[in-house]
C-alpha cells in the first residue's frame, strides 16, 4: 500500500497500512502508554467455539432442509406391523430406522428431520417478530425517553417478573394451537430481552460525540437513528438474538410438549418427545432422542452467543 | 479593539440550564445554572478565545450556540438573525431558514477518536455533510470535493476511502476539521480541539486553523482550558467562570493588563517553560475547586475563592462593565497585576 | 554519584500484540540519587510510562514484559527479586501516583478507610490509630475540613482533591521513591498548579527522591533537577533540566520547544515537527526520529546514534544524534 510522502505540508506523514489479513485490527500505533492490553479476547478457543458451534448448527439446518426430502414423514400414517422398534431395526418395508420407530410405527429420525424444521422455523419466525418489536421499542425509548421510555420500560419490568413460560401458556390457551399463534406467544414473551439491550445501547450511542457532529450537520432524527445509531447497535443484538433463539426452540417444544404448540400436522420435537412419555419404560428412545438432539442444538446457540458476545461485546457478560 | 459595524454572532444574556431530576420520582429537584447570563460580540474573521476552569460553562455555551442544547432564555444571533426564536418549528419556512443559517455554524470536537463514527469511511463522514443537506454540493461532486477537502486539511484524497482507526489521533483530527468545513461555514466552534493532540501534532492543527481562517474568511470560537494556545491563536479574548463572563477584551488586553482576580490567578497558574528566564511573576495559587453550578454563591460567584473578597462582593453581583483600564471586567475591586505581566509583543 | 538511589540499566520492554512484537522501552539507563527529581518527557508511545511500571513492576503481564537490563534500588535489583518481595517495596520504598485517581481508588471504600488500610497493614496500626493517620495526611495534602471528609467516598470529592488522596496514599508510608504518572494531566490549570506545588514542597520536606513523568515540558519544569526525553522507547535527551531546554542538542527536543506556544513569547507561526510518532511496530532504520527530521543524513538511516556527551556540559548532558553539534550551533545562535 502507498504511503503518503510530502504532499500538502505539514501534514502527519506515514499514513501506516493495515498489516495483511487482519483488516479490522488497530494499525495505529499501539500506544504502550496508553494500555498495552486493550483489545477484544480473542484467540484460537473463542474461533474453535464459533466454529465449532456453527458447525453443529449447520448441520441441524441442513437436516431440516434436506431430510424431509429423503426421509418421507407422513403425520397421520401408521404402521402397527413396524411399532416401538428400537433404533437399529430393519423394518419390514426394507428401510433401516436408525433411530427407531414410535408407538404407531413412524421413524423418529424422520419426525426429527421434520420436527427440526417446524422448530427452526418458528425460532427464527419469533426472533424476527420479537426483534423488530423488541428493537423498536428500544430505540424509540431510548432516544426519546421521557414518558414514552418510562412507559415501555415500565411494561418491561413487569413481563419480566412473570415466568415468560407461564405467560406463553396463558395466551396459548387463548389463542388455540398453531405455528403462526406459537410465532406470536413466543414474540409476547420475548420482545423483552431486544427491548433493554437496544435501549442501553441507544443511550450510550446517543451521547457520543460522533453522534453530536452528525447533529450538528444538521441531521434529523431518523438520519441519526438509522445512520449513526443503530449500525453500532447491530452486533450486540445479533449476540443477543443468538442465544435467545436457543431458547426460544426450547420454549416452542415446552409448549408443544404441553399440547399448546404446533398442531399435529405440523409436529415440532416438543410434540415427538410427549408423544414418548408413556413408552418411556420399554421404548426410551422416542422422546430420549429427539431431547438430546434438542438440547444438542439449544446448547450450540448458547455457546455461539457467549463466544460472539465475548469477540464483539465483552460488556455484555451480565445480560 | 477593530470590530466591524456588524459581528457575525452575538450572544445576548444567554441562560442555559440543566434540570436535576430526583432518581425516584423522577420530579425536578434542582436546576444545574451551566450558562448564566453570557453576552459576546464575534466579528466576522475573527477568533474569540473562549477559556475558564472545566466546569466554567464554556462547553455548554458552545453546544448551546451550535443547537445542541436550548438555551432557556437569551438570543443567540447569527447574521443578525435569533436562532432560538427560530429554533421554535420542526417544519416550515422557519425551520428551512434555521436549517439555512444552522449551516454555517459548524463544530470540531475535542476527541479526534470519538467524534468519527467509526463504522463509516472518510469519504462517507465527510459527505455525510451534503446527504443531510442537500443542495449545497451536487452528487456528482462529491467525491472531487471530498478529495478538495481532504487535500486543504493536509490529507491524502487517496486515502479517502480509508476508515478512522487507520489513521493516527492528528490524522483524524483533520478529518473533523474537513468535516466541518464542508458546508463551507462562516463559523466555526473549536471545544477543545487540539487539547487531546500531542504537542508535536498540536502545533501543525493550530496552524493549519490559522491558515483556514486567512483563505476561507472564517470565524472561530476558540475553547480551550490551555492559555497559550489562546493566547497564540485568538484576537479576543472571554474569560468564563461558574457560568459567567468575567473579563472579555483583546488578546493583549487580557494578556498583559488582565483586572480580574481570576484571570489573573488562571494566567499565573500556567506553566512556564523556561522559568529562569521569564520575569518574576507573582504566583497566585488558587485555593479550592470551582464550586458547584447548582448553587453558585450569592453575588459575585468568584468571591469564594478570591483574597480580595470583601461583604459588599456576597451581597451586589458585579456586572461586567468598564471598571478599570479600556476593557470590561466584572469585579467591585479591579486592579492591575502587582508585577508587569509577560509582555504579548508581536502578533501572528 | 556513586551510590544512587535508583539506577536503571539497559531496561528492555517489549509488547507482544496480535501484529507482533514491539519493543516500548528500548534499552533505556538512568540513575537517581536520593532526593533528586527527574523528569521523563515524551508523547504518546514514548515509552515513558512503560519505563515507570517497569520500575513499580506493573507491566501488564502477560502481553509485557521486561525483557533486557536490570533496575537497581538502594542496590539491589527489582527485577531478580521474588515478586512477593518486589511487592512489599511498593508503598513502603517505592510509591505511585497515576494519571487518573478516580479509576485507582476505590469506589466503594471511604478515603479514610483506604489511607488508613496501608497502615494497618503494612504498619500493624490500630483501627482509631490509622483514621487518625489518614486525617493528618489528608490535611497535609491540602484537603480542607480533613476530619470531616475522611469519611467520604471518592466520588464525593473533584478531581483536585482526589489526585490529592492519591498523594495521600502515596506518601504514607515515607517512601524514598515516589512516580507521578502525568500527576496533573487530567486537571485545570490552577488546580494543575495547587498539585505542583505540593509535590514540590513534599519532595523538600521528606527529601524524597522523585520521577516525574509528563508529555509537558513546562509542567515540569519548575519542579524537576533533570529531564530525560524519550521518543519511540529510547532516550533522546538527557541532562539537567535547564541545560536540556537551554542548550537542546537533540533535533526532537528542539522540535518540540519550537512547537509550544509561549505565555511570554511572541505570538508567530509554530514551527511544528513534521508527521507524527512513529509506528512502534514499523520503526524506521537507524535513527526513529529521521523521517521527521530536518538534519537528517545517510548515517542517519544506517547508524542508531547512541547517548553522546554535549560539548557545553559534558560531564551530565548527553544527547543521542549524529548531528547534535549543528543542533546545538543552531539552538545557540537562536
Amino acid at each position: 500500500m502507498d504511503r503518503t510522502t510530502g504532499q500538502v505540508p505539514p501534514t502527519d506523514q506515514a499514513l501506516v497500512a493495515p498489516p495483511a489479513g487482519d483488516p479490522a485490527g488497530p494499525v495505529d500505533t499501539p500506544p504502550p502508554d496508553a494500555d498495552p492490553l486493550a483489545g477484544r479476547p480473542r484467540g484460537t478457543i473463542g474461533r474453535l467455539r464459533i466454529i465449532g458451534s456453527l458447525v453443529v448448527v449447520a448441520c441441524y439446518v441442513v437436516a431440516a432442509v434436506v431430510g424431509p426430502i429423503l426421509l418421507q414423514y407422513d403425520p397421520v400414517a401408521t404402521d402397527l406391523k413396524a411399532r416401538l422398534q428400537p433404533p437399529g431395526t430393519r423394518l419390514p418395508d426394507g428401510s433401516l430406522a436408525v433411530f427407531g420407530t414410535d408407538q404407531v410405527g413412524q421413524d423418529v429420525l424422520a419426525q426429527m428431520m421434520q420436527g427440526a424444521r417446524v422448530s427452526i422455523t418458528v425460532g427464527v419466525a419469533t426472533l424476527v417478530l420479537a426483534g423488530l418489536i423488541g428493537v423498536t421499542a428500544g430505540l424509540v425509548s431510548g432516544y426519546f425517553g421521557g414518558w414514552l421510555d418510562a412507559v415501555l420500560m415500565r411494561l418491561a419490568d413487569v413481563q419480566l417478573t412473570f415466568p415468560s413460560i407461564l405467560l406463553a401458556i396463558f395466551i396459548a390457551s387463548i389463542l388455540g394451537p398453531s405455528v403462526v399463534n406459537v410465532v406470536i406467544v413466543l414474540s409476547i414473551s420475548n420482545w423483552v430481552t431486544f427491548a433493554r439491550v437496544t435501549r442501553s445501547q441507544v443511550l450510550a450511542l446517543k451521547e457520543r460525540d460522533y453522534v453530536d457532529a452528525t447533529r450538528t450537520l444538521g441531521a434529523g432524527t431518523w438520519h441519526l437513528i438509522t445512520r449513526s445509531i443503530l449500525p453500532a447497535s447491530i452486533a450486540p443484538i445479533l449476540v443477543v438474538a443468538t442465544v435467545e433463539l436457543g431458547h426460544v426452540i426450547l420454549a416452542e417444544a415446552s409448549l408443544s410438549f404441553l399440547g399448546l404448540g404446533t398442531p399435529a400436522s405440523t409436529p415440532s420435537w416438543g410434540m415427538t418427545i410427549a408423544n414418548g412419555r408413556d413408552y418411556l419404560s420399554n421404548a426410551w428412545w422416542i422422546s430420549t432422542i429427539p431431547g438430546i438432539g434438542l438440547a444438542i442444538l439449544v446448547i450450540s446457540f448458547g455457546v455461539l452467543g457467549d463466544a460472539l458476545r465475548d469477540r464483539f461485546d465483552p460488556r455484555l457478560r451480565s445480560m | 479593539m477593530s470590530s466591524p459595524a456588524e459581528p457575525l454572532l452575538s450572544v445576548r444574556d444567554l441562560h442555559t440550564s440543566f434540570p436535576i431530576h430526583s432518581a425516584l420520582l423522577r420530579r425536578k429537584v434542582g436546576e444545574v445554572h451551566a450558562v448564566s447570563g453570557v453576552s459576546f460580540d464575534l466579528p466576522a474573521g475573527r477568533t474569540l478565545g473562549l477559556v475558564g476552569e472545566s466546569g466554567s460553562g464554556k462547553t455548554t455555551l458552545a453546544r448551546t450556540v451550535i443547537g445542541l442544547e436550548r438555551p432557556r432564555s437569551g438570543q443567540v444571533l447569527f447574521d443578525g438573525r435569533d436562532l432560538v426564536t427560530l429554533s421554535g418549528r420542526r417544519r416550515g419556512a422557519k425551520a428551512a431558514e434555521l436549517r439555512r443559517i444552522r449551516r454555517q455554524i459548524q463544530m470540531i470536537f475535542q476527541d479526534p477518536y470519538a467524534s468519527l463514527n467509526p463504522r463509516l469511511t472518510v469519504r462517507q463522514i465527510i459527505s455525510e455533510a451534503w446527504m443531510i443537506n442537500p443542495g449545497v454540493v451536487p452528487r456528482h461532486r462529491w467525491t472531487a470535493e471530498v478529495n478538495d477537502l481532504l487535500a486543504r486539511v493536509g490529507l491524502n484524497p487517496d486515502h479517502a476511502d480509508r476508515y478512522p482507526h487507520q489513521f493516527s489521533g492528528g490524522q483524524r483530527q483533520r478529518i473533523g476539521i474537513a468535516r466541518a468545513l464542508a458546508l463551507r461555514p462562516r463559523l466555526v466552534i473549536c471545544d477543545e480541539a487540539v487539547s487531546a493532540l500531542d504537542v508535536s501534532v498540536q502545533a501543525q492543527v493550530l496552524n493549519l486553523l490559522v491558515d483556514l481562517q486567512a483563505d476561507l474568511g472564517l470565524s472561530y470560537l476558540f475553547i480551550a482550558h490551555d492559555l497559550s494556545v489562546v493566547r497564540h491563536i485568538s484576537n479576543q479574548v472571554a474569560v468564563m467562570y461558574l457560568g459567567k463572563l468575567v473579563e472579555t477584551g483583546t488578546t493583549d488586553q487580557i494578556f498583559t493588563a488582565p483586572v480580574h482576580p481570576y484571570t489573573q490567578a488562571l494566567l499565573s497558574a500556567v506553566p512556564v517553560t523556561r522559568p529562569w528566564a521569564a520575569p518574576p511573576r507573582q504566583q497566585i495559587i488558587l485555593t479550592g475547586d470551582i464550586p458547584s453550578p447548582v448553587s453558585p454563591p450569592s453575588g459575585c460567584r468568584f468571591r469564594t475563592r478570591c483574597w480580595k473578597a470583601q461583604p459588599r462582593c456576597a451581597s451586589e453581583e458585579p456586572v461586567l462593565a468598564h471598571r478599570l483600564g479600556d476593557h470590561p471586567s466584572a469585579c467591585h475591586f479591579p486592579e492591575l497585576p502587582a508585577q508587569p505581566q509577560p509582555a504579548a509583543v508581536g502578533a501572528r | 554519584m556513586d551510590h544512587p538511589l535508583l539506577s536503571v540499566q539497559d531496561l528492555t520492554v517489549q509488547f507482544r500484540t496480535r501484529a507482533g512484537t514491539i519493543t516500548a522501552v528500548d534499552r533505556v539507563s538512568f540513575d537517581l540519587a536520593e532526593g533528586e527529581t527527574l523528569a521523563i518527557l515524551g508523547e504518546t508511545g514514548s515509552g515513558k510510562s512503560v519505563t515507570a511500571q517497569a520500575v513499580m513492576g506493573l507491566v501488564p503481564r502477560p502481553a509485557g514484559q521486561v525483557t533486557g537490563g536490570r533496575i537497581i534500588y538502594d542496590g539491589t535489583d527489582l527485577l531478580t527479586r521474588p515478586p512477593s518481595e518486589a511487592r512489599r517495596l511498593n508503598g513502603t520504598e517505592l510509591a505511585m501516583v497515576f494519571q487518573d485517581p478516580l479509576s485507582s481508588l476505590n469506589p466503594v471504600l471511604r478515603v479514610g478507610a483506604q489511607i488508613g488500610e496501608l497502615f494497618r497493614r503494612r504498619r500493624g496500626a490500630s483501627r482509631a490509630e490509622a483514621r487518625r493517620k489518614a486525617i493528618e495526611l489528608m490535611d497535609r495534602v491540602g484537603i480542607p475540613a480533613a476530619a470531616r471528609r475522611v469519611d467520604d467516598y471518592p466520588h464525593q470529592f473533584s478531581g483536585g482533591m482526589r489526585q490529592r488522596v492519591m498523594i495521600a496514599m502515596a506518601l504514607a508510608l515515607q517512601p524514598r521513591l515516589l512516580i507521578a504518572d502525568e500527576p496533573t494531566t487530567a486537571l485545570d490549570v490552577t488546580v494543575q498548579a495547587q498539585i505542583m506545588a505540593l509535590l514540590a514542597d513534599l519532595k523538600a520536606e521528606h527529601r524524597m527522591a522523585m520521577i516525574l513523568i509528563s508529555h509537558d515540558l513546562g509542567v515540569v519544569a519548575g519542579v524537576a533537577d533533570r529531564a530525560m526525553l524519550m521518543y519511540a522507547g529510547r532516550v533522546v535527551e538527557t541532562g539537567e533540566l535547564r541545560e536540556v531546554y537551554e542548550t537542546t542538542a537533540h533535533p526532537y527536543t528542539r522540535g518540540l520547544m519550537a512547537s509550544i506556544p509561549e505565555l511570554d513569547g511572541p505570538r508567530e507561526r509554530l514551527q511544528p515537527i513534521p508527521g507524527a510518532p512513529p509506528d512502534l511496530m514499523r520503526l524506521p532504520s537507524g535513527c526513529p526520529f529521521r523521517p521527521r527530521c530536518a538534519y537528517a543524513t545517510d548515517i542517519c538511516a544506517s547508524q542508531p546514534p547512541t547517548l553522546a556527551a554535549v560539548p557545553t556540559r559534558p560531564d551530565s548532558h548527553r544527547a543521542a544524534c549524529h548531528h547534535a553539534e549543528e543542533v546545538l550551533a543552531d539552538v545557540v545562535a537562536g
